[in-house]
């Protein structure tokens, strides 16, 4: 595709993805097992958080095929992902097994991104390349250029994905990431998740744009927007932009337009902005029924696979959350630690 | 030993450090075939390539946002940002991201950045292109701020500072950087960020300072001399971690204590001194520990006789000396 063109697709309502090539049966089933995964550890960080023993949930219900369909373009051993709060999908697919977000969840002392210091969502994780993330909206763009700009000088062959809700891409800082991508034909993917609330705040008081991917043509580089109850778009559209990515072509705006099953938070009651058939028809749109069906159409999920999928989903939640349960709290004499440069980190290895 | 200006000992120790380690990336606007709007950069760019010496667009945030991501895989860079007074679009960037991103992830990633920031009035600048900043960023935890006031820690401190695994600013005065000359020692030698260093012993009263207001503070020193007035100028280098110290062990000496910024007074970092000497030098003093500060303007205005109203100078850290000796 050449630079700033735009490609729209609109949402295929009923309509079945035609299943793409080069993707096996395996791939697929795998893809559908981290959507399930997705989900049921979304549900259980509710679950967690009624009955009080997390004290808040964000959650990325009905953005699991936008994102698995994404992260799982990437080359997951080597490449990079720098997520945001909803990015519970991204996450299981980078590598971080249920039982490191549930530590994140529950604030212990082995929660991998923070030992207990942030509040749950922000994910990051060294080991599995998954750079350490904030509150304030889309500084993670910038940083996904600094990390495709140091593979790019260390020519270390890396692509470099992040993520971020349509509502911060107001913020300068995504103009900002964009243009300078641009100028150096970085291996970044910046996917933009569009669920049409900036909290309480719908995309049409947000922009003067139908569509986020618009944005990429005033920076020379594609932008595409695909709609992510439709796993197989989405995977086809992000391999396209690695593969870009990789050739050393540049960056890609990827748009993926996505409902937003719950309120923006724990803390928010969405019945109070949002009408309620309109929550009503999100749930139409939930990502998980559509790729359900298709899987079944294609011959290529059956009630045996999909009973087993169902079990080892719910094995690794319940284990999950009982390593989390059991795991200890953080001290709060440790909290003076890691200000500045420690040569240990806290389970006493070295750094 | 050998004699270079304040400028030259900045670029220096880049060019050192660049040669040594090969992680090290400079960045920022102007600083490639330009060498930087000051001239600090000069060479650098023909030396070691468009690869390390990096020209960007006019974007702040951008600059430390980008460098920030370059840390976090692999390389060292040292953005600059052109003007102090053009900082603030990054301070999302420097205070969010860049200063906490080792506490929050409890030590799984860190940021090897140093920051270079000309700062400073007196040059005919303005409101916007004479800020002092440093009270601002010295608030943050996770964060150092280093001020050289002399050739030798110019260099000194800035190869200390990038080779520290922690985010440093280092605020080089933009009127030091022509004006003064001095001995640097020869060889690969460091200045380690902390430690204040007493520029010249005295016996009654102390005056701490940084960047220009040293030397400011150094010729206060003569003048009252000639009264007979012995003041011992602490140049404090390291704003954090502050060198208690060296403050504390000289007010013990003196008994008095002045202050000096060209920061505007109210919320500047002499409230930092001051507070440490009430709370930790009390039972020392016999006098109120004072500040003589840049006024409570919003900005250095632009004509000369404004700018010689805003600057402190000698004649007045002087004559607020005396005010602290015959309290």
């Amino acid at each position: 595709m050449s630079a700033g063109e735009i490609r729209a697709v609109k949402t295929r309502e009923g309509e079945r993805t035609p299943r793409a090539g080069g993707v096996s049966d395996a791939d697929l089933l795998e893809m559908y097992y981290y959507v399930r995964l997705a989900r049921a550890v979304d549900e259980r960080m509710w679950v967690l958080q009624r009955s009080g023993k997390a004290a808040f949930v964000i959650s990325g219900q009905g953005h699991e095929c936008a994102q698995i369909g994404a992260v799982f373009a990437l080359d997951r051993e080597k490449d990079w992902l720098i997520p945001y709060y909803r990015s519970v999908g991204s996450v299981l697919v980078k590598g971080m097994p249920p039982a490191e977000i549930f530590l994140i969840q529950l604030s212990k002392a082995t929660d991998p991104s923070s030992g207990g210091r942030q509040m749950p969502g922000h994910y990051g994780h060294s080991q599995h390349k998954i750079l350490s993330t904030s509150s304030p909206l889309m500084t993670q763009f910038l940083h996904a250029d600094g990390v495709a700009l140091a593979a790019k000088l260390r020519r270390t062959g890396e692509v470099c994905m992040t993520e971020a809700g349509e509502g911060s891409t107001s913020e300068g800082d995504f103009h900002e990431a964009l243009n300078f991508a641009a100028v150096h034909k970085l291996a970044v993917i910046f996917v933009v998740e569009n669920n049409g609330y900036a909290i309480s705040v719908p995309v049409s008081a947000q922009m003067g744009l139908p569509d986020v991917s618009a944005h990429a043509a005033g920076y020379g580089i594609p932008g595409v927007t695909v709609d992510g109850s439709h796993i197989l778009d989405v995977y086809t559209a992000a391999r396209e932009a690695v593969a870009r990515a990789r050739r050393g072509d540049g960056p890609t705006l990827l748009e993926i337009k996505v409902p937003r099953l719950t309120g923006h938070s724990s803390d928010d009651q969405q019945d109070k902005y949002r009408p309620a058939d309109e929550i009503a028809a999100a749930k139409q749109h939930d990502p998980i029924p559509v790729f359900t069906e298709e899987l079944r159409a294609w011959g290529v999920l059956t009630d045996a696979n999909e009973r087993e999928i169902a079990n080892r989903v719910r094995r690794e939640v319940d284990l999950g959350t009982e390593v989390a349960e059991t795991a200890p709290a953080p001290d709060p004499a440790t909290a003076t630690r890691y200000v500045y440069y420690e040569a240990d980190l806290p389970d006493g290895r070295p750094r | 030993m050998a004699e270079r200006r304040y400028l030259d000992a900045i670029h220096d120790a880049l060019q050192e450090e660049m040669t040594l380690d090969e992680r090290v990336i400079v960045l920022g606007e102007d600083v490639g075939l330009k060498g930087g709007v000051f001239g600090v950069t000069d060479g650098l760019f023909g030396q070691f390539g468009g690869d390390r010496v990096i020209d960007t667009p006019i974007s702040e945030s951008m600059i430390i946002g980008v460098s920030f991501g370059m840390a976090a895989n692999g390389l060292v860079p040292v953005p600059e940002i052109q003007f102090a007074d053009f900082i603030h679009p990054a301070f999302n960037q420097i205070l969010s991201e860049v200063a906490r991103v080792r506490y929050r992830s409890n030590n799984d990633y860190g940021c090897q950045m140093t920051i270079r920031v000309p700062w400073g009035g007196g040059v005919h600048g303005a409101l916007y292109h004479s800020q002092s900043i440093e009270a601002f960023y010295a608030h943050i935890p996770g964060l150092k701020v280093v001020v050289p006031s002399t050739p030798a820690d110019a260099k000194g401190l800035l190869k200390a500072a990038i080779r520290d695994p922690d985010p440093v600013l280092y605020l080089e005065h933009k009127k030091l950087y022509r004006l003064v000359r001095g001995e640097i020692p020869d060889g690969d030698v460091t200045v380690p960020i902390g430690p204040a260093a007493v520029r010249r012993p005295g016996r009654d009263l102390s005056i701490f300072a940084y960047g220009l207001m040293t030397r400011e503070a150094l010729a206060a020193a003569d003048l009252l001399s000639h009264d007979g007035i012995e003041a011992e100028v602490v140049d404090l280098r390291t704003l954090r971690p502050l060198d208690k110290t060296t403050v504390l062990e000289s007010v013990a000496r003196t008994s008095r204590a002045l202050v000096v910024h060209e920061d505007n007074r109210f919320g500047g970092f002499g409230a930092e001194i001051i507070a440490t000497i009430a709370e930790e030098a009390f039972a020392h003093l016999d006098a109120p520990p004072t500040r003589f500060c840049g006024p409570d303007v919003p900005g250095v205005p632009f004509a000369q006789p404004f700018e010689e109203w805003f600057m402190p100078n000698p004649d007045r850290i002087a004559k607020a000396a005396r005010a602290v000796v015959s309290y």
